[in-house]
């Protein structure tokens, strides 16, 4: 029994001991996190350096873990307009790649702002990368939101702290009131814009093959728009041989006008939603033996304008690319110019304009200058 | 299994024609060549015309079905054996293909966006995607053998990163390969009017018919698909035999991967191959093959991989509307999948044993 006791007595203190050693190094390891923290708000303690007094009031172990955050370019941030921008993930599409060097070759030191990026295609994860930027105390908040929904509370903070919120390129389901303005492509446009240039080419009769994107995406129903309203107002004139989704894809779009053609269906037209349907499309024609491009039996139209599509264009191969605007940051730029210098917008969605080529008059130029 | 058939000489002929696993897939195939008839006999016409390049080719619904299926035929051979050795689906293989595509992109452009010429021979560029594609394949492999992850789990890693890291082989951009020379594997191999990928696809058949059946890798695979404890205590190792199978289908990836890139000569990382792994599963299952691992057949399986092209041209040569394609497309892929689900087929021979014997019985008790 006695031994039994003993055994009991040293167990038990060996467990109080490592109690005691654990709730030791929890402690110890909850404050490399605070240190940690502190480090990550060290960038929020920058912008108020300034103000000095609340920098001192920081800890100790904040300063420690300063240095190796700040780096060099310290000096004279107080000047620099400081800017937390919020994107989507720029692998995401060629257009998305364009937006971010764009955004990227206007915010930097250079044009004096101090820019911070963050990207994802998750909401969540950008509600608290925009929740971060807020606590950081970034004058401006450029916002380009994967989903529309969930926005409301995270803008109102940043309402209350006096961070300044522009949309761009994506609109949000919250009140206008909690953003200053909104850049934004209209898709309804670029459709329109597309289906009266193709009026313009006075065919006798349109025989379309219409090649969809993503269903319920904001561009294929505003590209889709405007052809549907045409051949409904003059069924005689104008009919939809196929009208499928590729869901932005190029060999599915390969696939759709291939059944068109292995059905002996009768076209003039390819109306894709984008570059590379409008690629896939004209694989299948090249297979077919059916010539396309200017001048030809087939007229192919795509969307965004990548570089290799308004080649297309100037090679006659394609006859007409309409522009979706990736480059909004001169827009964002113009809008806090204004906004700094005080003035109030006369309007929060600003349109942004885009262009639609002509494979007639496109240029080297346009080429490098409107290719993404 | 064929072995069994002498001595169940009294099973009657629909439970014979049931307990082969082909037969499901061939009756899918000709319910739908059926319809078709029916509803437009011209659906199978074929013409013999010329494309752009000027080669002989061949035109109509069957060789666009032939063509546009055989990359799914391709990638559903390495899936079948990686379901029957793991008992799970490798989900990873658009993403691969997207990682093996941007590394033979890579390598024939060097880097820039438009060359003006190929940088390296195409089948170097082929060769680098086949060992690319083998590394994740190993990878994936790896993870489920030795590591005892789920597949579906194990791949799911790949699922997710696959498309950013084919991104960032390319510099987030959309290369175009020049030249005619890369469009054949796509296209026509110049002076054959059938289609280049469909060529592919019977070879990629025949090399794996032939390594099952001259080799003993067949066996293997079901034997570790049955009973992995059993196999091992037949002296097998199964751990490698289910990284083969993993590995074997990183070739196949890399094979589809060529033909999907060939066929525009560029890739779009994020689009390519998209939602490709549930087809190629899709056709593993219509194909009959347990999803659980054990018993398969390559042939189904290919043959069920052809059976879904010909349900998408079907669907695209009704003009069904672009928001019910779906809808329509489930609904006969329950129907196939609940047919050639081997309890359903087991339960169908069944029904067709009980048949048999009652006529018999009933003819007997007339005479």
């Amino acid at each position: 029994m006695k031994v039994k006791k003993l055994m009991a007595i040293v167990a038990s203190t060996a467990l109080c001991a490592t109690m005691f050693a654990s709730c030791g190094s929890t402690s110890s390891s909850s404050t490399a996190e605070s240190k940690a923290a502190g480090g990550d708000t060290s960038t929020a303690a920058e912008s108020t350096a300034e103000g000095e007094s609340k920098a001192e009031a920081e800890s100790k172990a904040e300063e420690e873990s300063k240095p190796e955050d700040n780096g060099g370019g310290n000096g004279g941030s107080g000047e620099k307009i400081k800017v937390g921008i919020i994107n989507n993930d720029p692998n995401e599409s060629g257009y998305r790649t364009a937006n971010d060097k764009d955004l990227k070759a206007t915010f930097n030191e250079d044009n004096g702002f101090d820019a911070q990026f963050y990207y994802s295609l998750k909401n969540d994860e950008q509600i608290t990368a925009a929740q971060k930027f807020i606590q950081d105390e970034v004058d401006y908040l450029l916002l380009s939101a994967a989903d529309t929904a969930g926005w409301d509370s995270v803008l109102k903070d940043a309402q209350n702290a006096g961070v300044k919120v522009i949309l761009f390129d994506r609109t949000i389901d919250a009140d206008p009131s909690l953003y200053e303005a909104s850049i934004v492509s209209d898709m309804a446009k670029e459709g329109q814009t597309a289906v009266d240039w193709l009026k313009g080419q006075n065919l006798d009769k349109y025989k379309v093959i219409h090649i969809q994107g993503v269903m319920g995406s904001a561009a294929q129903k505003g590209r889709s728009g405007a052809l549907t309203e045409a051949a409904e107002a003059e069924p005689d004139k104008w009919e939809i041989v196929s009208e499928q989704t590729a869901e932005w894809n190029a060999e599915k779009a390969q696939q759709i006008v291939q059944a068109a053609i292995d059905g002996n269906k009768e076209f003039n037209v390819i109306y894709a939603e984008n570059d590379d349907m409008a690629k896939g499309a004209v694989a299948a024609l090249d297979k077919a033996n059916i010539s396309h491009g200017v001048g030809k039996d087939v007229i192919v139209m795509g969307f965004d304008c990548n570089k290799w599509a308004l080649q297309e264009l100037l090679d006659q191969k394609w006859n007409y690319d309409g522009q979706c605007n990736p480059f909004q940051s001169s827009y964002i730029k113009d809008i806090i110019t204004k906004l700094e210098a005080g003035e109030t917008l006369s309007e929060k969605t600003i349109i942004m304009d885009e262009k639609g080529f002509d494979a007639t008059t496109i240029t080297a130029e346009d080429v490098e200058n409107y290719g993404i | 299994m064929p072995s069994k058939m002498p001595s169940q000489p009294k099973t009657s002929f629909w439970a014979r024609l049931f307990s082969h696993q082909i037969v499901i897939p061939i009756l899918a195939l000709l319910l739908l060549a059926i319809f078709n008839l029916i509803s437009d006999p011209t659906f199978f016409s074929i013409t013999l015309g010329h494309n752009s390049s000027g080669n002989a080719v061949l035109s109509g619904n069957l060789i666009s079905i032939i063509d546009s299926g055989s990359e799914l035929a391709i990638l559903a051979i390495g899936m079948t054996l990686v379901t029957a050795a793991s008992g799970g689906q490798d989900i990873s293989v658009g993403a691969a293909i997207a990682i093996a595509g941007s590394a033979m992109v890579r390598v024939l452009c060097g880097g820039e966006s438009s060359p003006t010429e190929l940088k390296a021979p195409i089948i170097v560029a082929f060769l680098i995607g086949v060992a690319v594609a083998m590394f994740f394949g190993a990878f994936n492999g790896t993870l489920v053998a030795y590591f005892k992850i789920q597949p579906m789990v194990a791949t799911l890693i790949l699922f997710t990163a696959g498309r950013s890291i084919a991104a960032w082989i390319n510099n987030n951009e959309l290369p175009i390969v020049p030249g005619e020379d890369f469009k054949v594997f796509g296209g026509y191999i110049p002076g054959i009017p059938i289609p280049a990928p469909f060529l592919i696809a019977i070879v990629c058949f025949i090399v794996t018919w032939l390594i099952m059946k001259f080799t003993n890798l067949g066996l293997y695979v079901q034997s570790v698909g049955v009973n992995e404890k059993t196999s091992r205590l037949n002296g097998l190792n199964p751990e490698l035999i289910k990284l083969m199978t993993y590995v074997f289908l990183g070739v196949c990836v890399a094979v589809a991967a060529l033909i999907k890139v060939s066929r525009i000569s560029s890739i779009n990382y994020s689009v390519i191959a998209k939602d490709i792994e549930m087809d190629a599963i899709l056709a593993v299952a219509l194909g009959g093959n347990a999803l659980g691992g054990g018993k398969f057949s390559i042939g189904a399986s290919v043959l069920g991989a052809y059976v879904i092209q010909f349900l998408t041209t079907t669907l695209y040569k009704l003009e069904v509307s672009a928001v019910a394609l779906p809808a329509y497309k489930a609904v006969v892929v329950i129907i196939l999948v609940v047919l050639s689900a081997p309890t359903v087929r087991e339960k169908l021979s069944r029904l067709g044993k009980k048949l048999r014997p009652d006529k018999h019985g009933a003819e007997a008790s007339k005479a």
